[in-house]
């Protein structure tokens, strides 16, 4: 039987648990209508399933994760030193090989040695499958039990189960900050790796970029240049400057038309068609700009007299990133410029002043907090972003200010340097943590920034 | 400006002033000028919106320009006679029977050429075969499809006049074409492969339906882990929590994940779950973990924001009558809540399923050319089914590409069009 086979007895344990339980509370003497217990008969069932299904069921999915390492490396102790493979790479290669026929997904063994080993895997992983499955009834059984024999008038299943489901609840939120470490743990621990190689210093400061790690030791520039100042200026030139030269007036526009002149009607059909500009998935405006856009681009360059356009330009990875946040820009002025209080506008049109002179006037100066705070996130919504940048923007780490010309972003080269195969942990590949690293703490650091900005500014105005 | 403080406070007098003149010519200009500038910015700000509207509509109109003929393939007819020796001349057995031989001597016969069908065309000979087995010893005509080259030139996108070391196709292929043409053996049909099969090398093989199920089993994974611990999370948050410094760690932690870039995602997924904890690659398992990630945060926010919404008479109604804090939650709340929580998991999963960056860290742009069967093999889904598309040089898969386009937009618009249905239907206002 399988380990899932066991979870299902054990699903049927705990329903069977929760029925007898419930009939026997059920059950419970007394005179009608007075209060015959103090808790439900529901309360004592569930109470019932759940010491019967948890125990029963964490034990399963301890092994689930854990339990295929052990049995190899006992199946790696158990056969013959001969046939033993090496460490590392060779014996991570032999374990897949033997869990692939072990599973079926090979017919055969390639490796004789594996063969060998197949029946040794086997017999372990049907002793542990007994061992844990008869482990995991006897729990549930044991549990189930004890709730059936505890249940009863005066016994609190209630408050039990009740607290049992505050606990689970806690332990649910708490995979928000267990993802937050996990993200700071596994980006820091890879990039120490990465800069017990590199200096962080060059890393950072250098502007060579040039990630490539010889095959053979001899071969010139074998070590790689790890300068990421190119894609750190790529990236601030594509997401920073020219997307939201793009951006910021079309969202900011769009938004105060929306908000001051257009009528219920017209937003109610503008309003979505922003929405759905937001939408449209990022490899979908990637596919635009990189066979629409860029070789337009590029037309113009050649026609206005620039020879060394790319096909590649930081202009049309830029300006089709720009219209991809033009909503969101679009939504956060929406939002800033609704807080200013009616009695300001009202008060600047009761001067005298036009529309447009109190939006300038008026409307904008008291919201721009809002605004830049929604700028900031915009930008760090652009640097973090993806896919246009891989397939529209260049692999070319130059350190150019031609909007024309190709340069490569932060996000560009994690993609280009984890895609592909290589070895997991030569220098090349732990770059590209330390290049997420540094895309964390950036995106982070506006984020909070920004948020703060945007929060003080409402805080005037309630 | 906010400074509401008048100058009859100070006690000051004013200097004594001419009336203004409101009907001189100089007033006059100016309050025209100043109308006309109001014009000008009003008309920038519809320009602002007719330019993104007009992106998004440039944008559609190219991908459904060059996608509609995606949905359509070339096809050429050929005799066909079911030998069964032949057929059965390598394997021995009409289960494995070998139609591929069969049909490249009936083009030669026919043609001149095989080059006129496509590598993958003796399939059609298969399925018909298994549809009708009283074929065997018969001879048909049969549509099967047509070669990268015939099916370029069948849609138009090869020019004539261009010498042929400018074209795609060589001169032979041209003859052969005309030929075709004339013997009315060849014609444009829909592309039903396009909908049922999965990707391929050549592009008149190549299909969605691969990518499709890869991307619902990533998205079920993905649901079912953060849709729960979503809602879980968020209950906690308003119902339960404390007020105190672990509290604000999570609210931290939850708003910061929801603005930190998906690529991010990627690297975690790639250093826990395929490094630490060597989950396999390429595996919609891994993937929607990895999304489930991604989403959690806007689900939580979405769900604390439809939670507040419920008017707390409601709570202090059931608390009244004795209800304990589970049951308020679980009889009361949440069903308020649902609408809400629903519409924001629809927003965020729509999201996840356009996802690409982390998904191709994690190993899922792999060619896969299985229509995936379980949340542990190898599977690619829809946008990194685009984005390998899109990387190929063959003409014939940018019509591919942007056909999965169509499709990736349909499956999203529908997804949205059922958020705001849900929103309109049950949202109460209090």
């Amino acid at each position: 039987m399988t380990l899932g086979g066991f979870a299902l007895i054990i699903v049927a344990l705990a329903v069977l648990a929760y029925l007898t339980t419930r009939a026997r509370a059920a059950a419970f003497g007394g005179p009608a209508g007075t209060m015959r217990s103090h808790s439900r008969p529901v309360y004592h069932g569930a109470w019932a399933a759940i010491l019967a299904f948890v125990p029963a069921i964490l034990v399963i999915v301890f092994w689930a994760v854990l339990g295929d390492n052990i049995v190899a490396q006992q199946t790696l102790a158990r056969i013959p030193e001969a046939i033993r493979p090496g460490s590392g790479i060779e014996q991570q290669a032999f374990l897949n090989e033997l869990r692939a026929v072990y599973s079926g997904a090979l017919p055969a063994a390639f490796n004789e040695n594996v063969a060998a080993a197949v029946p040794v895997y086997g017999e372990l992983v049907g002793f542990w499958r007994l061992v844990i499955g008869g482990l995991a009834l006897l729990l549930a059984l044991i549990g189930g039990g004890y709730a059936w024999l505890n249940s009863q008038s005066e016994f609190r299943a209630r408050t039990h189960v009740e607290s049992f489901a505050t606990i689970v609840l806690a332990l649910a939120s708490l995979v928000a900050i267990l993802t937050t470490f996990g993200i700071v743990l596994s980006l820091l621990y890879e990039s120490l790796e990465f800069f017990s190689r590199v200096s962080p210093f060059e890393f950072i400061f250098g502007t060579q970029w040039s990630p490539q790690t010889a095959i053979r030791e001899d071969q010139v520039g074998s070590t790689g240049a790890f300068g990421a100042v190119p894609l750190f200026w790529g990236t601030v030139f594509i997401g920073a400057i020219i997307a939201m030269i793009v951006a910021i007036p079309l969202g900011l526009m769009s938004a105060i038309y929306l908000t001051q002149y257009a009528g219920a009607s017209a937003r109610r059909i503008l309003k979505p068609l922003l929405e759905i500009l937001a939408g449209v998935p990022t490899v979908v405006y990637g596919y635009f700009a990189a066979l629409t856009v860029a070789p337009a681009v590029r037309e113009f360059a050649i026609s206005i007299g620039i020879d060394s356009a790319s096909s590649e330009s930081a202009l049309a990875a830029g300006a089709v990133m720009g219209i991809m946040i033009i909503p969101f820009v679009s939504s956060m002025a929406d939002d800033a410029l609704s807080a200013v209080p009616g009695s300001m506008r009202d008060g600047s049109l009761a001067m005298g002043a036009t529309p447009s002179e109190t939006i300038k006037k008026v409307l904008v100066p008291a919201a721009l907090p809002g605004i830049v705070g929604g700028i900031l996130l915009a930008v760090s919504r652009a640097i973090g972003e993806t896919m246009i940048v891989v397939m529209a923007a260049g692999q070319a780490a130059n350190l150019t200010a031609n909007p024309f010309e190709s340069v490569t972003t932060v996000t560009a080269q994690i993609v280009q340097l984890l895609t592909g195969d290589q070895e997991f942990d030569s220098a090349k590949t732990l770059s590209a943590f330390a290049l997420g690293l540094v895309l964390f703490i950036v995106t982070l650091l506006l984020n909070i920034y920004a948020l703060a900005v945007v929060k003080r500014y409402r805080e005037a105005y309630d | 400006m906010t400074d509401p403080s008048s100058p009859s406070d100070t006690g000051e007098t004013l200097p004594e002033r001419t009336p203004t003149e409101w009907h001189s010519n100089a007033m006059q200009r100016r309050i025209r000028r100043r109308y006309a500038r109001e014009r000008r910015f009003r008309f920038f700000g519809l320009a602002a919106l007719v330019l993104a509207a007009g992106f998004l509509a440039f944008l559609l109109f190219t991908i459904v320009s060059d996608g509609w003929r995606g949905f359509q393939r070339a096809e050429v007819a050929v005799e066909v006679t079911y030998v069964e020796d032949e057929l059965t001349a390598e394997s021995g057995s009409l289960a494995r029977a070998d139609y591929r031989t069969l049909l490249r001597r009936d083009l030669r016969e026919q043609f001149g050429t095989e080059r006129v069908a496509s590598e993958g065309a003796w399939l059609r000979l298969r399925e018909r075969m298994e549809e009708n087995p009283g074929l065997l010893g018969q001879t048909e005509r049969v549509w099967v499809v047509a070669s990268p080259e015939v099916d370029l030139m069948a849609k138009g996108d090869v020019d004539f006049t261009l010498p042929a070391e400018r074209r795609v196709v060589d001169d032979e292929m041209v003859e052969d074409y005309r030929d075709l043409r004339e013997s009315d053996r060849v014609r444009l049909a829909f592309n039903s492969g396009f909908l049922s099969r999965a990707d391929s090398t050549s592009s008149e093989l190549a299909g969605v339906w691969g990518a499709l199920i890869g991307s619902i089993l990533t998205i079920l994974v993905t649901l079912a882990i953060s849709f729960p611990i979503g809602v879980m999370t968020a209950v906690y948050l308003e119902e339960y929590a404390p007020k105190n410094r672990i509290t604000d760690i999570i609210e931290v932690s939850i708003n910061n994940l929801a603005a930190v870039p998906s690529i991010i995602f990627g690297l975690l997924g790639l250093a826990v779950f395929l490094n630490f904890f060597g989950m396999p690659r390429s595996a919609p398992l891994v993937g929607g973990l990895t999304l489930a990630l991604m989403t959690l945060p806007v689900i939580v926010i979405a769900a604390r924001v439809a939670l507040q919404s419920v008017p707390p008479s409601i709570k202090d109604a059931a608390l009244g009558v004795g209800a304990s804090r589970l049951q308020v939650i679980s009889h009361h709340v949440l069903p308020v809540a649902l609408p809400g929580i629903l519409t924001g998991t629809i927003i965020g999963v729509s999201r996840a399923l356009g996802e690409t960056a982390p998904l191709l860290l994690i190993g899922m742009r792999a060619f896969v050319s299985d229509i995936p069967e379980g949340v542990t093999q190898p599977a690619t889904v829809l946008p990194v089914q685009i984005f390998l598309w899109s990387d190929e040089v063959g003409r014939g898969f940018i019509e591919k590409t942007s056909a999965a386009i169509m499709v990736l937009l349909a499956v999203l618009l529908s997804m949205n069009a059922l958020a705001i249905y849900l929103r309109n239907k049950f949202e109460r206002r209090w």
